[in-house]
């Protein structure tokens, strides 16, 4: 159904949803050199985790505190994949047994494990970026949600398996490489991701992305399953009474949100050609939960803007005054929850917003033109689209 | 896996490594008393329980120093003091922590989790800053070092008999408070059902503040008693919260006695694991057994029957 508020809502995400194109496609690529760009680039496979985050915790009532671990299998799926391109035979011929990892040659493993052999090719790696963390969180969704555990519980347990997780893969060195990760990757396809080039190319894949992920998650939003998420949120068991299987849509978009976090990860493999556990672990997880709450936790473009602002702040933070970087990032946990809970697109929303048509309305007069009524929308009587 | 070993060998390594689970069982009772009255009766998720344990840890490490320097003829009882300064002090900042945060919070539960992490980072930085980023350790006095042997193969160490004792004592201490003390009635009367307790006149405010100082307290005289067994450090705290709040869902979040339960199962099963596993998969199986019997159970090993 659109009515004038859904249809000023819509044209006003897509202006913002404009604005935002143009900053990451075009104002940072021209302000910044390679070197900032990547780092960018950085913040924006966060930025996934951060939308995702909106999805199943700012809509769906689910906070996740183990989405690092999405974000670290997507990473990983791919890893496993450029790690295997460039441990041919002859590039490894010096270990013991050349062909595998060095790091499994360094830890006495003599034979390419099971798990490793599907991703010698490029399309299982690719789909099982998306593909693996979304069945983990399948399974984590039906053992939780069809128990109805939700809430505070489902935070803890998330916070568990993160931590069973980062213990896992550092004590299966030989496995996963351990507490360094997967490093040195250096090809895709032969395709060197090391230069300044390959590295912008790859900035602009990513930010298209995630645009990309932004019209999907606007998209489920819009739909009447986002009408469902919302109505969840607000009394659960209105909507169970009412017939529809709440277990359901929230594994549903538990998953939707793993799969997103997964496609960051791999992004950030690609990107800066390693993947270690220190993504995957309780404290990047809890901080990927900030972006969305700074950014806001009900607006998918402000959790884009919150991954970018608070990794930004934590660089130039933890560049200059390392030891303030902690109370800093402490207090604006404490701050968000507190102060404004709906972050940054909650401030806009009740300060900026509201001056818009005023602004509009001064600068028409400025100009000499009649201004238009408050919302700037002309609404027709008696159209209404039923869906 | 036991050639090579005599029948009373095994049962030797089984003593030890069942006694080094009893030091993990009560390091987890310690850990968990504090979060099971916060978490478990209060219903606030407090993530920077780990850093109230670690300033406990400090003022631990304060106070033998102290005594070192101006008092040393006292030393060997610095512990006593230390223990009730630790826990006076962190009850004090978990009451301020109530006031200036927590009860704006309590219909918030998701949101207390962020505002406590947010929390546990700043005490985290302000330890760092005080007593630098590296480990600390206390000097045990005379009389807690050393072990002495049960068998030839069998020895105890004489500061983890004395950590298991503290942890009774705490324990019993803590069964007194909440269920045979006036106050602990009101507490629980508060926590049961809000509007009824104020309705026959208990201060619902106040009982949550001093609810919550209880168990910060707590978790001050849990670090005091780790630094009998282990260094401390300003992010030490943070290894613990997941161990923690696992112990006390597992046993059942509103339950104390299925708390201390499930801190003795999961002890037990880890040590007993460490030694034909690597600790660190001993410890993902251990982990990953509670996760997958939550994820059954969710309700924990213990529940009170309530009427939701």
């Amino acid at each position: 159904m659109t009515t004038p508020q859904t249809a000023t809502a819509e044209r006003s995400f897509w202006i913002g949803f404009t604005i935002l194109a143009a900053l990451i496609l075009l104002v940072l690529p021209l302000m910044l050199d390679v070197f900032r760009l990547n780092l960018v680039g950085r913040y924006l496979t966060y930025a996934f985790v951060a939308v995702g985050l909106v999805l199943c915790w700012g809509y769906g009532g689910i906070l996740s505190l183990g989405q690092g671990v999405f974000f670290g299998l997507g990473g990983y799926c791919l890893a496993m994949f450029l790690k295997l391109e460039s441990s041919t035979p002859e590039a490894t011929a010096i270990q013991s047994t050349p062909g595998i990892p060095d790091f499994m040659d360094w830890n006495q493993i003599t034979a390419l494990p099971w798990f490793w052999e599907p991703f010698k090719s490029l399309p299982v790696a690719l789909i099982a970026i998306v593909v693996v963390p979304a069945v983990f969180a399948y399974v984590i969704g039906v053992a939780m949600f069809k128990r109805r555990v939700g809430g505070v519980y489902f935070a803890i347990i998330t916070q568990a398996i993160a931590a069973i997780m980062t213990i896992l893969i550092i004590g299966q060195q030989g496995y996963t490489g351990g507490i360094n990760g997967i490093t040195d990757l250096r090809t895709l396809l032969g395709w060197d991701i090391r230069t300044d080039s390959a590295k912008t190319i790859l900035y602009f894949v990513n930010a298209l992305l995630l645009l990309a992920t932004l019209v999907l998650a606007r998209w489920i939003l819009t739909s009447r399953l986002g009408r469902i998420l919302v109505a969840m949120r607000g009394k659960e068991d209105r909507v169970r009474f009412s017939g529809y299987s709440v277990a359901n849509f929230k594994i549903f978009v538990f998953c939707v949100a793993a799969a997103m976090s997964g496609i960051g990860g791999a992004m950030f493999t690609l990107q800066f050609g390693f993947m270690s556990p220190s993504f995957v672990g309780i404290v990047p997880s809890i901080e990927m939960v900030i972006f969305a709450a700074v950014g806001g936790r009900l607006s998918i473009l402000g959790a884009v803007y919150g991954a970018l602002i608070v990794n930004w702040a934590k660089s130039i933070f933890s560049e200059a005054f390392p030891e303030l970087w902690l109370l800093a990032m402490g207090g604006l946990f404490i701050a968000v929850v507190m102060a404004f809970p709906n972050g940054l697109a909650g401030l806009y929303s009740v300060y900026v917003a509201p001056m818009l048509p005023r602004i509009r309305a001064w600068a028409m007069s400025t100009r000499g033109l009649p201004a238009r009524d408050t919302d700037g929308q002309i609404s027709k009587p008696g159209v209404t689209h039923a869906r | 896996m036991f050639e090579g070993y005599t029948l009373g060998e095994i049962g030797s390594i089984f003593a030890m490594q069942g006694f080094a689970g009893l030091i993990l069982f009560s390091v987890f009772v310690l850990m968990a008393l504090g979060l099971a009255i916060i978490f478990g009766q209060m219903g606030v998720i407090n993530m920077a329980h780990g850093e109230f344990m670690i300033l406990g840890a400090y003022v631990t490490f304060v106070t033998s120093n102290v005594f070192a320097d101006s008092m040393p003829a006292l030393f060997g009882g610095y512990f006593f003091v230390a223990m009730v300064l630790a826990f006076f002090i962190a009850a004090g900042v978990g009451a301020f922590v109530e006031w200036a945060m927590i009860r704006h919070l309590y219909h918030r539960p998701l949101d207390t989790l962020l505002a406590t992490w947010g929390l546990s980072l700043i005490l985290q930085q302000i330890f760092r800053s005080v007593f630098g980023a590296r480990e600390v350790g206390v000097t045990l006095p005379d009389w807690l070092m050393g072990s002495f042997g049960l068998t030839d193969l069998i020895e105890v160490p004489i500061n983890g008999l004395f950590v298991m004792a503290l942890t009774l004592l705490i324990s019993f201490v803590v069964y007194l408070i909440l269920f045979r003390s006036r106050w602990g009635s009101q507490s629980r009367a508060v926590v049961q059902n809000r509007a009824m307790a104020g309705a026959v006149g208990i201060d619902t405010g106040r009982m949550d503040r001093l609810t919550f100082a209880l168990g910060c307290g707590i978790a001050g005289v849990a670090g005091s008693a780790f630094t009998m067994i282990g260094s401390t450090g300003p992010t030490a705290g943070q290894l613990y919260i997941v161990d923690t709040f696992l112990v006390v869902v597992f046993g059942g979040a509103q339950s104390l006695l299925g708390t201390i339960a499930s801190a003795f199962v999961i002890s037990q099963s880890q040590s007993t694991m460490e030694f034909f596993l690597s600790g660190s998969m001993a410890k993902v199986l251990t982990l990953l057994t509670v996760v997958v019997i939550l994820m059954l159970r969710p309700q924990g090993l213990f529940s009170l029957k309530l009427r939701r």
